[in-house]
């Protein structure tokens, strides 16, 4: 994929403006760029930088120093403000903090009208986002009855009314429970491949980061690692380094490799995981590392 | 406490002609209404406001129940306007007992009070009860509108009072959840005196104020991120538009007040 860029940072650097001089900033001199049309997996430890990083994205926060540009917008530029949250809609971690309205099509309402779109359009807008999410059949429910993944699958549902290029889900899954978390991911993946939005998912959960087709690891304020999962998991000492575990596949064929076992890192899948260990065991032990 | 039995904004779906009728000419009706009845001096205006509330109670399909279930909060406040009025009315006096005396013109001051008090209560409720809530803050803001011109925040309180009524549930989830833990930590709800009551609940509102800022500020970025910036330029899902039934409505509103004045003023019925 040749796209341009839609997210596009030059060292980017962020402190909080009343943290003591000589405090490491939260951001320290990122540069990167990611492709429109990409599903991008930002991972990291608590305190990495993740999440401001995410917020820098939506003009929550802007450089102390470098540039940020969203599909060529300058998120520095006061008057950029409604264009760049127009085009890079945000999901939260707290499903019950973000929904407004009482009732769910209300709410996925709530973006669209903002951006002023004419009344019959906001109707076929939100009849089509609650279906893509799969919500459409509750569109008339209370959100307080809904569990905590149908609860942000309508936070997606407002965020993509919007029309927005990109999505930016800042720990969205960390509250939920694993059914929810699964519902979430999967919602995210079809709307990335079928409707080849920009995802950017901010998580330090390793078996939804290795969904991404990209995974950008950070920590301390810094990117330390950058490539497709498959690629980054075969980097366990750094990832290690950063207080991260890798897959627990990985973790396997990792600890098979120090034992001399001559292994591929990048089966991360357990049906692939289980392939690599099948093969190993058809093989004679003698030939296989001598 | 069972606080999941709390209903709020009390509205019983249905799609009966008062379901059907645009909140504004609703919320007009209600004014007007109210007005009416204040206006109502004797036997045949307060006769004929009855029978008007009467009618449009059956309209509504509403339970009557139901609307007698949502006075009881105010039987105390009926009963001792009831008293004050049947007692210290002077007049024709029919039976005394020492300072006690109650007169004829007393019996039927409190009457009246009574009907009045019970009707008013009748009237609000007949309007939360056949418009959703969010409905009722679309048309009040509607309403309201030509206020804006004197800077007053009218967006802003429609906004305010659909957000409370999106977390209302919200925080009594969660207040629930805190008694469930404080309960476990020992806390002790139900004994002791008034004083000691009070105090017992110091562990639960601390926590729920200091969940809610957070909320509050959660939210206030979210709506944020979702490019909400106050009411300019702002559309909506929902558009309330008059049918020919409201004009009816708002016509007969008046024509009800209107013809409640003439009786007090002219003939003084």
């Amino acid at each position: 994929m040749a796209n341009d860029p839609i997210i596009k940072a030059e060292h980017l650097t962020f402190c909080y403006p009343d943290e003591p001089a000589g405090h490491p900033p939260v951001l320290d001199d990122i540069s990167l760029e990611i492709e429109a049309g990409s599903f991008v997996a930002i991972l990291g430890h608590n305190g990495s930088g993740k999440s401001t990083f995410a917020k820098h994205i939506n003009a929550l926060l802007t450089p102390t120093a470098g540039k940020l540009w969203v599909d060529g917008l300058d998120t520095g530029d006061p008057e950029n403000l409604l264009n760049i949250r127009g085009k890079v809609g945000m999901v939260f971690q707290n499903p019950d903090n973000q929904i407004v309205a009482s009732v769910v099509e209300e709410d996925v309402a709530f973006g669209p009208e903002n951006l002023g779109v004419p009344p019959a359009e906001i109707r076929q807008r939100v009849d089509q986002a609650l279906k893509m999410v799969g919500m459409y059949d509750l569109r008339e429910h209370s959100p307080h009855l809904l569990s905590g993944g149908q609860k942000q699958r309508v936070a997606i549902a407002g965020i993509i009314a919007m029309m927005p290029r990109c999505i930016v889900l800042d720990e969205a899954t960390a509250m939920l429970d694993p059914v929810g978390r699964r519902e979430t991911v999967e919602t995210i993946r079809t709307l990335n491949e079928q409707y080849g939005i920009t995802v950017l998912l901010i998580t330090h959960h390793m078996d939804e980061a290795a969904q991404a087709q990209r995974l950008i690891v950070m920590a301390g304020g810094h990117i330390i690692d950058d490539g497709p999962p498959a690629q980054v998991f075969q980097h366990v000492d750094t990832l290690r380094s950063a207080g991260l575990a890798v897959p627990e596949t990985v973790a396997l064929l990792y600890a098979l490799k120090q034992e001399g076992f001559d292994v591929p890192l990048d089966a991360i899948s357990d049906e692939a995981c289980a392939q690599v260990l099948a093969d190993l065991l058809k093989k004679p032990p003698h030939l296989g590392g001598e | 406490m069972a606080l999941k039995d709390i209903t709020l904004g009390q509205y019983f779906p249905g799609n009966s002609l008062l379901h059907r009728f645009d909140p504004r000419s609703k919320i007009l009706f209600t004014v007007l209404f109210i007005a009416a009845i204040f206006l109502c001096k004797g036997l045949v205006s307060y006769g004929i406001t009855l029978l008007i509330l009467l009618m449009m109670i059956g309209i509504s399909k509403v339970q009557p129940r139901v609307f007698l279930k949502g006075m009881k909060p105010v039987v105390f406040i009926v009963v001792c306007t009831a008293i004050l009025n049947l007692f210290y009315t002077s007049g024709t006096v029919l039976w005394s007992w020492g300072i006690l005396k109650i007169t004829e013109e007393g019996i039927w001051k409190a009457g009246f009070m009574v009907l009045r008090i019970l009707m008013l209560i009748a009237c609000t409720l007949l309007l939360t009860y056949t418009t959703s809530p969010i409905l009722l803050t679309d048309g009040l803001e509607k309403l309201l509108r030509p206020l804006k011109k004197l800077n007053f925040p009218v967006h802003e309180l429609s906004m305010m009072m659909s957000i409370a009524l999106r977390f209302i549930p919200t925080l009594i989830q969660e207040t629930d959840k805190i008694i469930s833990a404080q309960k476990a930590r020992g806390a002790d709800f139900d004994s002791g005196n008034l004083i000691q009551k009070a105090k017992a609940l110091i562990p639960i509102l601390i926590p729920l104020f200091i969940s809610s800022f957070r909320r509050a500020e959660e939210l206030a970025i979210a709506m944020e991120c979702r490019c909400y910036h106050g009411d300019e330029g702002r559309t909506s899902l929902r558009q309330l538009r008059y049918a020919g039934r409201d004009y009816g409505l708002i016509v007969f509103s008046i024509a009800l007040c209107a013809g409640i004045v003439v009786l007090r003023v002219v003939f003084g019925l």
